[in-house]
Formats: structure tokens, sequence, C-alpha cells
């Protein structure tokens, strides 16, 4: 509540919240909210030589090349790029926070050996690793998610693992040990709950990438597989028809990247509220 | 110094064993099968068998590394499924295509994040300095393939200043440069910008300002080259991170660089080809974090004297 209160007296971190709670929204109410079904071939929605219909009344962002209604499109598009972005970035932060949490704390060959995968992982190009996965497994929205977690879960361990090496030597946890506490104990009890600020933090600005990862992958149609709409497809879908009907790349486009920016402010402006050391950093 | 940098040389080795290690493994636990994809969707067992065997693909898993490593340390990537020549020599052609593209674009973000940063620094809370803050964003939030088709659609379509794709003149690297380039400039802008506030704070630049010496000559010549310093390290993360991500903007403009011939082999699964990518990408970034590492000191003494 704190945090909600801080956010909404900045105009950048505030507009960030609305937006994000606005798509949530459409993304749950799409059904109620879409006029025309995300998968019908409308007659109507072709001109007569067959081409997409520009935004209009009747349809109020256009059609797309198959004469579907591409707001209706556009809405349980938002369902898929949230699922995914909630799905993929929970196991990458759950992974983050396992293999740091770990690394940071067992001194001795399982640390080191954990920190060095780690460091073999940054090296790893994600994004090509991000295609070659996708494009080799048979494509599907879990297949997408799960990929996109298998490369985003690096950054989190790295900080984690920083996190957690300062926290062992605080005197509190020597205190705590001193007093005969188990490892079960330090880690859940005291380490554990000073790592959920990050959490939060990793957890709202990692959504931002994994949408715009699944949107690369799907916009290299390895992502998730049409008929099922999402942003990234649904560009894939019309990008040869991109110079007659501009608007059905640079409105999902647009919608991307709001939905994206809203994500990463919400979160930096969360970093700032509930760490206040990495004020006014980079 | 010298001890120094062999660690790091031998460390990079590791590094890019493991990375050979992890992508061979991944490779082939995937299920889908080059033999297969070689001989056709009409092919009998015993063409795709034969084919295997041609290719080594009969062979146990532990017999396949072996032979792969053994190449590896030949400087030998082996040969490309689809193409049947030598993958070392198919990257090599097409290399400096991408090498080309990052520099372009590595130079666009430093020209305009240096610029920017500078005039957002040194008025600060203006006009300036609230654009850059909103543009890094803006930056790190647009999806580079829609940054591509908008370039593509207001500079060649509409206005058909530049080639829609291609490659060959200048003219062609504009675009793919602009879209690497635009897109991260807000970020170096951001660095630039917390480097040289903290420089124009301190004793040094207060006491040329007490000599009188003008604005632009403190912010050019004593303030700036201390600011810099950031701005080679994110370089040389950029170096790995374009080497990464050239797939999508050179598959938007046509772009014949490795970007291009990953994504070819990935459609072929030519793992040969794919590995090599990898491999090479894995190395870029890994060199940029060195180049990076070692340019600090020479750039900055107060680091050499840590």
């Amino acid at each position: 509540m704190r945090a909600v209160k801080a956010m909404v007296r900045q105009p950048a971190a505030l507009f960030g919240l609305i937006v994000v709670a606005l798509v949530v929204f459409l993304a749950v109410a799409a059904p109620l909210i879409a006029p025309y079904s995300p998968d019908e071939q409308m007659f109507d929605g072709l001109t007569l030589e067959g081409a997409p219909l520009p935004p209009s009344a009747q349809f109020l962002l256009g059609t797309d090349t198959l004469g579907r209604d591409l707001f209706s499109r556009l809405l349980y598009g938002a369902r898929t790029s949230l699922v995914i972005g909630l799905v993929a970035n929970g196991i990458a932060v759950a992974i983050g926070l396992l293999i740091g949490i770990l690394s940071g704390y067992m001194r001795g060959i399982v640390g080191g050996a954990l920190m060095r995968f780690t460091d073999l992982m940054m090296a790893f190009p994600a994004l090509l690793l991000a295609i070659v996965l996708a494009a080799l497994l048979r494509p599907s929205l879990w297949i997408v998610a799960m990929v996109i977690a298998l490369v985003n879960w690096v950054q989190v361990a790295r900080i984690v693992y920083t996190e957690t090496r300062g926290l062992v030597e605080r005197d509190f946890i020597l205190a705590e040990r001193s007093l005969g506490a188990g490892h079960g104990r330090i880690l859940f009890h005291h380490i554990l709950p000073h790592l959920v600020p990050t959490a939060i933090v990793w957890g709202t600005l990692g959504i931002a990438t994994t949408v715009l990862l699944e949107a690369t992958l799907s916009f290299l149609g390895i992502g998730v597989q049409p008929p099922t709409p999402s942003w990234g497809n649904i560009i894939f879908e019309s990008q040869s028809y991109f110079q007659a009907a501009p608007w059905l790349v640079f409105i999902p486009g647009a919608v991307i990247l709001l939905t994206a920016l809203s994500f990463n402010l919400v979160g930096d402006a969360l970093r700032d509220i509930l760490d206040p050391t990495q004020r006014g950093r980079g | 110094m010298v001890f120094l940098l062999l660690r790091r040389l031998v460390q990079t080795a590791l590094i890019l064993l493991g990375v050979a290690v992890i992508t061979f493994l991944l490779l082939y636990a995937l299920p889908a099968d080059p033999a297969r994809m070689i001989a056709g969707r009409s092919a009998t067992a015993q063409t795709v068998a034969n084919i295997r065997r041609e290719l080594g693909l009969d062979q146990p898993l532990l017999a396949q590394f072996w032979n792969y490593l053994q190449g590896l340390f030949q400087g030998d990537l082996g040969r490309s499924y689809a193409q049947k020549t030598d993958v070392g020599a198919l990257i090599a052609a097409r290399l400096p295509a991408t090498l080309i593209l990052m520099a372009a674009g590595i130079a666009v973000e430093v020209v305009l994040g240096v610029f920017l940063g500078v005039l957002a620094a040194v008025r600060r809370g203006g006009f300036v300095d609230r654009f850059v803050m909103m543009a890094s964003f803006v930056g790190v939030s647009a999806p580079q393939f829609v940054a591509a088709l908008l370039l593509l659609y207001v500079f060649a379509v509409t206005l058909a200043w530049f080639p829609m794709s291609g490659f060959g003149t200048p003219a062609h690297v504009v675009l793919p440069a602009l879209t690497l380039g635009v897109l991260g400039a807000g970020w170096y802008a951001r660095m630039v910008r917390s480097a040289m506030i903290d420089v124009l704070n301190q004793d040094y630049v207060r006491t040329a300002r007490a000599k009188g010496l003008s604005s632009a000559r403190i912010v050019f010549r004593h303030a700036l080259p201390n600011a810099l310093l950031p701005i080679i390290a994110m370089i040389g993360i950029d170096i790995g991170q374009f080497m990464s991500g050239v797939v999508v903007v050179e598959a938007v403009y046509g772009w014949p660089g490795i970007g291009q011939l990953a994504w070819q082999a990935i459609q072929q699964v030519d793992i040969p080809i794919i590995m090599g990518v990898t491999l090479v990408s894995a190395l870029a970034i890994v060199l940029g974090n060195l180049i990076a590492d070692i340019l600090a000191p020479l750039v900055d003494p107060r680091i050499r004297a840590r």
C-alpha cells in the first residue's frame, strides 16, 4: 500500500501503473469487451478485392488480411502475452532466486560450481539460444514460456547471489548462527525475507523483457502459433502486407511498446521505493 | 597485469568450452532430426539411415562430441549439413557484414548517447533531461522488429530515401544501424548523464569554474573524459548483445550477416552452423567484456592505481 501511494506521486510511475491495470483488465474482460470473435473471418471484413479494412466505426482498429477484427484479436492477444509474462517470468525469478541463494549461501564446491554455471550462462547468446530452442521444439504457448524462462533467470541469479553474499556476512546472521539456528531457518526466516524486494522488482521488470521476447519469437513465426492470437504473431501474419496496411503492424507494435514500457516504469519505481540505496543509479 | 590477462584468457577458453558442451547437448536432445530434414518428407527409411551414417549421426553421442571437440581445438567448426561446406568459411564470409552493422550501430549509440547525455547533465531538470529519462525507458521497451519496420515504412516506403533491404552501398547501412543504435542510445545517454552529474559536482570542476574557464571548455575538456568510463563498459556489453541480437534486424533488412546465416540454418536444422554461430556469439560476448576490462585502466589511471 505504501508502495502504491509512493508511486502515485510520480507521474511516470502513475502512467505505468494505469496502463498495466488497463492491460490486465482488458485481458481478463476480453470476452465481454471484444466486439467480434477473434477468429471469425468476416465477409464484410475485407474489401471487394480482398484487402484488409483500415480502422473505421465498424472495425475500431481495422481488420487483418483474413478479415478478422484487429481490436478483438489484440484483446485476446493480451491474454497470451500476460499469461506468458506471468508464467515464464515467474519461473525465471524462482530459478534465479534458488540458484542465487544457494550459490551465495553455500561455500565450497557446490556454491562455486553454481556460480560458474551462472557465469557460463551470462556468456550465452540469450536471444539466439531462445530462437534456436523455440524453432527446433514444436512451438506452443507453454514451450515458448519455458524457453523464455530458461534464458531469463540468469540476471536474477546474479543479483540474488550478490545480495545473499552481503547478507551472510552481516552480524544478525552471525548472531543467529551462534544461537544455534540451522541452515533452513537462516535461509527461510532471515535471508529470503530480505530478498523479497528484489524478487518483486525483477518480477515486474522481467515481465517487460518477457513480453518483448515473446513478441520477437512470435514475429519470427516460432512463438505462439496462429490462430491463437499473440501480439507478435499478429505482426508476423501481416508483415508482408505492411506497406499496404501499416495499421496491422504499427497498432500491435504500439501496444507491445506501451505494455513493456509500463512494466518497466512500474518496476523501476518499485526499485526506488523498496530499495532506497539503489535510488538514482543507472 | 600480464598474469591477470592470462587468467582471463584461460577463463575465456573455459567458458567457450562450456558453451560448446551445453549447445551440443541441447541440440542433440531436441526432437528435430537433421537427417530426415535433409532427406525430405518422401524419403525412405533406408535413405534417411544412409544420410545419418554419412553425417556420423549414427555414432554414440560421446563419440560425436569427442570428434567435434577435436575439430574445435584445431579450429575446425565442422561441415554444414545442407551446404556441404566448411562452417568456419561460411561464418568468415558472413562476419564482415555483421561487424559493419555492429560498428555502425554502436557509433549511432555513442554519438547520440554522449550528445544527449551531456546536454541532459548540463541542463538538469530541463527538457532534454526529461526527454533522456523517458527515451531510455522507451528504448529498452520497444521491440526491435517494430522499430525496424517503422523505419522501413517511413524512410524506405514513404520517403524512399533509403533502400528497403540489401547490402553493398553506404545507404544500405543507414536504416539497420539506426534500428540498432537509436533504441540503445537512450540508455547510453542516461549513463553519460549520471556520470557527468557526478563529475560536474567534483572539486576540480569547481576550481576550473573559479579560474574563469568557459563552460564549454569545462564540460568537454575537463568533465567529459572522466565521464566516459561507463560508456566503455557498455560498448563491451553491446558487442556481445548485438552479436546475438542481429538475427531479427538482419531478417527484416535482408542483411547478409551471420544472423541471417543462423536463421537459415535453424530452419534447416543445420546443426554445425547453429553450433558455429552460437560459439562465435559467445566469443563476442566474452571478448566484449574482456576488451572493456582491458580498456578501462588504459583510459582511467585511477583504476590502474588500484
